[in-house]
């Protein structure tokens, strides 16, 4: 890590963002999906899903060839890591930055994702075994780029080629809070004076048999699949799981005075963030959201964020039984009676759950929600859980000023992660 | 930010798992032997691929080291990973029931996540169907099971992170772990493993075009040889466990001195590669200078134009036979996010007992690299600084400076 130049603690501004969500590619689309409250969740098509026990996602009407991907890197590239470039080459381009000015040294990758490139994984799979017939697996069917797919660091490399970075490169897997994670590190990565710029955001497109299966298999998922519409329910009494999405989105995050001197366009900066492990169990929760609200705790003190100066949560909202309950009680516990009086919402409602991406798509909505003041409802809220007794923001976008927002995440494996944005002043 | 003017963090505790043994002890007296302890895979049977050697930790069994429990509900990755996790622990004479627990933290590097788990899962799935897939497939696959298992098992609560970066991610997790010491944690248990053998995990390494294919297992990985054809993977790794330096008092192997890593830009870009970047900010970082430096742990990829390149790299920073470096990698294979990991623990155990660890092969070096490539024998040397390189497969570069304990 090379030594900060002089002055103050080097803070950290988002100059630039790409989205590819359910509902519409970019960031306009995603918005315009969430202001209006639609829900972009559906029966699978990805795949036939008959059989499974949860048939719905969130899926992404994503053309690769129309978003600009050349042939070769169709087929090099996994859906996860063509959802990541496209998002990247979207936020360069909104920060004004150009791929290959500036000084590549410079310029870091901290890309977050669950589960890599699962697609790509399962599709050669399903060749190379005969269908699961054999385990000693047919090398000689094997693609050239099948180490790509197993190695999900190359989805950080594609990102980097796709920016000209030539800094810091890593890809962050905390399951899903990755998406959280991963702008974090790439925060932290330009306030240590490791880089100036960064490309930090997250992708996952796990809508394939196994991971449908795998949550099939612990009841994660909701089973709604006959409304798969209105199927994703946080906070509603009626909940029943989440429901899978996919997608990516990856900002430009630039050394505030950086981002000045070149007059650049600044949504708001990444002003404090913090993770901590329950060390309880890989899925479940304690309904006391202790960690998580140490997490929220940590993230504010570094941000120097009093509850009082907050004006929006952004909910994890999965629409589990026990997430909503969990993180309800974290908000109470870490910012005492200031929960009652916040906006919390799930965009989850909308978008689905996308495991590490979420994270990444959720600070998007926050990025975008201090831009344009307006909070994003939680759809699909008729009749909430008594035990969830916050404003969560039922059905309907909200406007009013918003300088300072809480995003938060919790993921298998017990991670609960925090960040907070705040409008650059 | 604080990170950089800490004191640097202190090494307090080494758990090895891996194909030179079981702790460090049986690592470091296999390591000394110079004997590679590479072979046939027994994990499978391996003999239809046209890479069918690797490195297999000799005698794991998992149900003496893992809670039963947990056997079952996670992958072999996960199992090296928390046998190593408790030799480490043990050996830094940490209780973590003792310590507060928001001031513990995790942080590991996988490459490749759950592999063998996961073919057993996804066959049960194309075989038998949806409703055959297990219900720990969803926490034994991903790359976070380690960080998650290991934070669970140890009531670790401080922050829990999980990099990958191919063979860099290790490095890199002893980086997060200095920020997680400079953020206020007290301990933390970092590192990697990896558990790359399954006929599906073979098939997919396979495609890098980087394994070797040779016949013999005693010559299939040579780096830095006029004979490398490829290098033969491995299984386990370490993990170590760091502390700040005021806790760790007199319990320490050595300090992380410096970090840095670059990424190199894509084949046919007409840019120069980054490697020699990467040592130098390391040393930057570490406030030294080459000269400083008494022993480098190469990346030794095995295959001759990535040779060539550290080699180029290493010469451009210490000049000409500069400096003595060594692939101890050489013995066990490539085990990815493992192996820098390990790297790392040799190389603050050879620090310890001011013994150069030797390089499988290494009898014929191209005179163009210019390497002083220490052979099959263990060379005695003052050690006081080690540089560790680490390469992940797609242009990752990372150089870690580990001091001794009396620098």
């Amino acid at each position: 890590m090379s030594r900060p130049q002089g002055g103050g603690p080097r803070r950290v501004a988002i100059t630039g963002m790409g989205v590819v969500a359910p509902g519409g590619s970019g960031r306009k689309a995603f918005w315009n999906l969430l202001t209006d409250g639609r829900t972009a969740t559906r029966k699978i098509s990805l795949f036939d899903p008959a059989g499974f026990r949860s048939r719905i996602a969130a899926e992404c009407d994503f053309d690769p060839a129309a978003e600009g991907l050349t042939p070769r890197e169709v087929r090099r590239m996994d859906r996860a890591a063509q959802l990541a470039v496209v998002s990247a080459r979207e936020a360069l381009a909104d920060s004004g930055l150009v791929a290959g000015e500036g000084d590549p040294a410079r310029f870091a990758v901290s890309l977050g994702s669950a589960v890599g490139c699962t697609m790509g994984l399962e599709d050669e799979y399903v060749v190379v075994s005969d269908q699961g017939r054999d385990w000693l697996v047919d090398h000689s069917y094997g693609v050239p780029h099948l180490y790509r797919h197993l190695v999900p660091s190359s989805l950080a490399a594609e990102v980097a080629w796709a920016g000209g970075a030539e800094g810091p490169v890593t890809l962050i897997s905390t399951g899903c809070t990755s998406g959280l994670d991963a702008v974090g590190h790439g925060a932290r990565v330009i306030a240590e004076g490791s880089a100036d710029v960064a490309l930090a955001g997250a992708t996952d497109a796990p809508i394939s048999p196994i991971t449908v299966a795998c949550f099939d298999a612990i009841r994660a998922t909701s089973p709604n699949n006959d409304d798969p519409e209105h199927a994703s329910r946080p906070f509603d009494r009626e909940r029943n799981g989440f429901v899978l999405g996919e997608g990516a989105a990856v900002f430009v995050l630039e050394e505030l005075e950086h981002a000045r001197r070149r007059g650049a366009h600044v949504y708001c900066e990444v002003a404090g963030y913090a993770t901590r492990g329950n060390a309880y169990h890989m899925t479940g929760l304690k309904p006391d959201g202790r960690e998580m609200a140490e997490a929220i705790r940590v993230a504010m003190d570094a941000a120097r964020v009093a509850p009082a100066d907050l004006d929006y949560i952004n909910a994890h909202g999965s629409g589990t039984k026990q997430n909503d309950r969990h993180e309800t009680a974290a908000f109470k516990r870490s910012l005492g009676e200031r929960a009652y009086e916040l906006p919390v919402s799930s965009i989850k409602s909308m978008v689905g759950h996308s495991l590490g991406a979420i994270g990444s798509i959720e600070l998007a909505a926050c990025a975008l929600a201090i831009e344009h003041g307006v909070v994003p409802p939680t759809a699909n809220l008729h009749n909430a859980d008594p035990e969830c007794d916050l404003d969560y923001v039922p059905l309907v976008a909200r406007e009013g000023r918003i300088r300072t927002v809480l995003s938060v995440g919790s993921g298998f494996g017990g991670f609960q992660s925090a960040t907070v944005l705040r409008e650059a002043a | 930010m604080s990170v950089l003017t800490a004191d640097a963090p202190a090494v307090t505790g080494i758990g090895v798992v891996a194909p030179t043994g079981i702790g460090v002890e049986e690592h470091w007296a296999a390591t000394l032997r110079g004997v590679p302890v590479i072979g046939p895979l027994t994990r499978f049977d391996a003999s239809r691929y046209p890479s069918p050697f690797g490195g297999e930790v000799p005698g794991f069994d998992a149900a003496e080291r893992v809670p039963g429990r947990l056997i079952p509900q996670t992958d072999h990755w996960t199992h090296l990973a928390l046998a190593a996790t408790d030799l480490a622990l043990a050996d830094a004479g940490v209780v973590p029931a003792e310590l507060p627990e928001y001031e513990m933290a995790v942080v590991t590097a996988s490459s490749s996540g759950g592999v063998e788990f996961g073919q057993r899962e996804i066959q049960a799935l194309w075989r038998d169907g949806p409703r055959h897939v297990g219900a720990y497939q969803s926490i034994a696959w991903f790359y976070a099971a380690t960080t998650g298992q290991i934070s669970i098992r140890h009531g670790m609560r401080g922050p829990c992170g999980v990099v990958v970066a191919e063979q860099a991610g290790a490095l890199e997790s002893f980086a997060q772990a200095r920020r997680y010491l400079a953020d206020g944690a007290r301990v933390v248990v970092s590192g990697g493993t990896d558990a790359p053998f399954s006929p599906y995990g073979l098939t997919c390494q396979l495609g890098s075009g980087r394994l070797s294919t040779g016949a013999d297992p005693a010559r299939a990985y040579l780096p830095f040889d006029a004979a490398a054809n490829g290098f033969v993977p491995g299984e386990g790794g370490a993990i170590l466990i760091i502390e700040q330096a005021a806790t760790a008092q007199d319990r320490s192997y050595g300090r992380i001195a410096g970090y840095a890593a670059t990424f190199d830009p894509p084949p046919g870009s007409g840019r120069p590669p980054t490697l020699e970047r990467a040592v130098r900010a390391a040393l930057d970082d570490a406030r030294l200078t080459p000269a400083d430096v008494d022993v480098v742990f190469a990346d030794a990829a095995g295959v001759p134009d990535l040779d060539r390149a550290e080699a180029d790299a290493i010469g451009a920073v210490f000049g000409p036979r500069g400096v003595p470096v060594t692939a101890p990698k050489s013995l066990t294979g490539r085990l990815y996010a493992g192996g820098p990991a390990l790297d790392a623990a040799t190389a603050l155990l050879a620090m310890h007992d001011s013994v150069i660890p030797p390089t499988a092969g290494g009898a014929d070096v191209p005179p163009g690299y210019a390497l002083d490539l220490v052979g099959a024998e263990p060379r005695p040397a003052r050690l006081r600084t080690a540089l560790i390189i680490a390469r992940g497969y797609g242009g990752f570069n990372a150089a870690l400076v580990l001091r001794g304990p009396n620098t």
